[in-house]
């Protein structure tokens, strides 16, 4: 097997949640008329449980919220912008005030973050996910980078009784983590690469950049910090400021408009009355949309943080 | 007394209670919350709902979801003298002490969900329905809507999964008032013909008067115990601010409250 095995993330997803409902009857999944290749064998076998609502993100939703009320854990499958925004009020109504009540395990499953849907349009970008989810309690926010912490994620997902948003990259995207890594769900983060003055701090499909870009400048002997944060909520702010107290500079990057409520004010927030002297740089979209096509480092790129960018405001700092 | 009349001796209680909660929290929908009291008599007292107040996540209890949230303070009194939380909390009632809000939440013991913000109770009941199904549980939902709240898109998804996914175990029962708060929903989107609409859905509807507590309660059971593979939905024709003239016969009684020295005139002509 290739040590950096390439799979999508929803793939991983339905295939282990697959596993699951083959041991474990109370079970469903739903989806808003969404598909991947992988779901058809989920739906020919499992076709009790499996329920295709239609497209209807409100009332998948709330399907998933009167089963859960029963004690069924639910995955609710559907396109990341449309699940979390069409459906907001029912996710903050029948999940983030209600589970404040009640134990209700709904996994809400959305794909393509981020500019992942690259060829589709703005329609189907989503910069405002991690804030608008961030901002509700009770709600767990799952942010992975790899497929990896995927399969990780499926059972932390049966054991833990919450309602949770995972954010998938709608590409295939090569493995971050080991097979055998294992992940503390309440810490959130992990430092895959020490450095020396300057950490970047990332979430999803950036954290693929951040690697990227700190192998490039380790070539000339720049070492440069990657942190990974695949919890968005909860996050252990202390193991965080642990992992950036001894970086000069910490750089944000993410697929989201900045400034918004983001990872970047996640960091600030760990940063905020800890004592360490640190320079904040944040890097994501500008407040406003993109109408341009294209692949999706060219998005980047012409949104100013591709990897050319991100390595000029390291060099900055450098 | 037989059956029906102590129904009705019950109707006059509870909406003698209803004022007597909106006397100490003029906020209440004294409005919303009068046009439902036959529907919830009828389903507390007349046997129609499955409860163990005991036990109030009985597994085999019928759930009741309200969607219309703020109607609903005329439920407390029901539930408090049916045991489900002490009489002495209808006292409190919108105090900092007290579980009951003017419009009740999922902390009211007897209440399944979170309501306040409509258009929630039918979708969330439909997942309800399908998982009693998965238990094998022979026992039913019962959402109570308003009409106004017809006008919310997601009620129409679930009305469309509800037939499709054969709920037979869901029982509709439309609080039809034909008033919102800015006026009669014949002027803002009109949603007649109702049972037409929801029998195209695929839909079993039956239209009753909603104060008639005889029709009500022939209707439930005869919903309860039929062998239909459909949801079902009860439309209660009802007036707002039922029983009370400065209320009944305004289009704007949604907001309206009643002054302490009207709801006392009122319950003194009642003794």
């Amino acid at each position: 097997m290739n040590h950096f095995e390439i799979k999508t993330m929803r793939d991983t997803l339905i295939d282990n949640v697959y596993k699951k409902m083959q041991n474990n009857n109370r079970i469903f999944f739903l989806s808003a008329d969404m598909g991947a290749p992988t779901l058809d064998r989920l739906r020919k076998d499992f076709k009790d449980r499996f329920i295709n609502v239609g497209i209807a993100e409100q009332n998948l939703v709330n399907i998933s919220a009167g089963l859960a009320l029963e004690g069924f854990t639910v995955y609710a499958y559907a396109i990341a912008g449309f699940l979390t925004m069409r459906a907001y009020e029912q996710i903050r109504t029948n999940l983030a005030l209600l589970s404040q009540q009640k134990a209700m395990n709904v996994n809400l499953i959305g794909v393509g973050t981020g500019v992942s849907y690259d060829m589709s349009g703005p329609s189907h970008h989503c910069f405002e996910d991690i804030s608008i989810i961030r901002t509700l309690p009770n709600i767990i926010l799952c942010s992975p980078s790899d497929w990896v912490t995927v399969e990780k994620f499926v059972d932390f997902s049966i054991n833990d009784k919450r309602p949770k948003y995972i954010r998938l990259d709608g590409k295939p995207l090569p493995q971050i983590y080991q097979k055998n890594a294992s992940f503390d769900w309440e810490k959130g983060v992990c430092e895959l690469v020490k450095g020396d003055d300057i950490g970047i701090v990332s979430t999803g499909y950036m954290t693929h950049k951040a690697l990227k870009v700190a192998k490039e400048l380790k070539s000339c002997n720049r070492n440069i910090g990657v942190i990974d944060v695949f919890m968005l909520k909860p996050i252990n702010e202390d193991t965080l400021f642990t992992m950036l107290k001894h970086y000069k500079t910490v750089v944000t990057i993410e697929e989201a408009f900045k400034n918004k409520g983001g990872l970047d004010s996640l960091v600030s927030n760990a940063l905020k009355g800890r004592n360490a002297d640190i320079r904040l740089k944040n890097l994501g979209f500008e407040d406003k949309y993109i109408f341009k096509s294209g692949g999706r480092d060219s998005l980047l790129e012409i949104s100013h943080f591709g990897e050319k960018d991100i390595i000029r405001v390291l060099e900055e700092f450098l | 007394m037989n059956f029906f009349e102590t129904l009705k001796e019950k109707v006059r209680w509870v909406g003698r209670e209803t004022l007597k909660l909106h006397k100490c929290a003029p906020e209440s929908r004294v409005a919303s919350c009068l046009s439902d009291i036959e529907i919830f008599v009828v389903l507390y007292y007349g046997g129609i709902l499955s409860y163990d107040p005991k036990n109030i996540r009985w597994e085999d209890r019928d759930r009741l979801i309200i969607s219309k949230g703020h109607g609903a303070v005329s439920l407390y009194p029901i539930l408090a003298d049916l045991n489900f939380f002490d009489k002495e909390e209808l006292n409190k009632i919108g105090r900092e002490e007290s579980f009951l809000s003017v419009i009740p939440d999922a902390l009211v013991p007897g209440f399944e969900t979170v309501n306040g913000s409509l258009g929630h109770g039918l979708g969330v009941a439909c997942g309800i329905a399908l998982a009693l199904k998965r238990k094998g549980l022979n026992k039913r939902v019962f959402v109570l809507s308003g009409d106004g709240e017809l006008n919310e898109g997601a009620v129409w998804e679930a009305i469309m999964f509800a037939s499709y996914h054969k709920l037979s175990n869901l029982i509709l029962i439309v609080d039809n008032n034909k008033i919102s708060m800015l006026g009669y929903q014949k002027d803002i989107l009109g949603l007649e013909p109702l049972e037409e609409k929801f029998n195209a859905f695929g839909w079993k509807a039956q239209t009753v008067n909603g104060h008639n507590v005889e029709q009500l309660y022939t209707t439930l059971n005869n919903f309860k115990k039929d062998n239909h593979s459909q949801p079902r939905v009860l439309i209660a024709n009802t007036r707002k601010g039922k029983g009370i003239p400065q209320l009944e016969n305004d289009p704007l009684c949604h907001v309206k409250s009643l002054k302490a020295d009207e709801i006392d005139d009122i319950l003194d002509s009642c003794k």
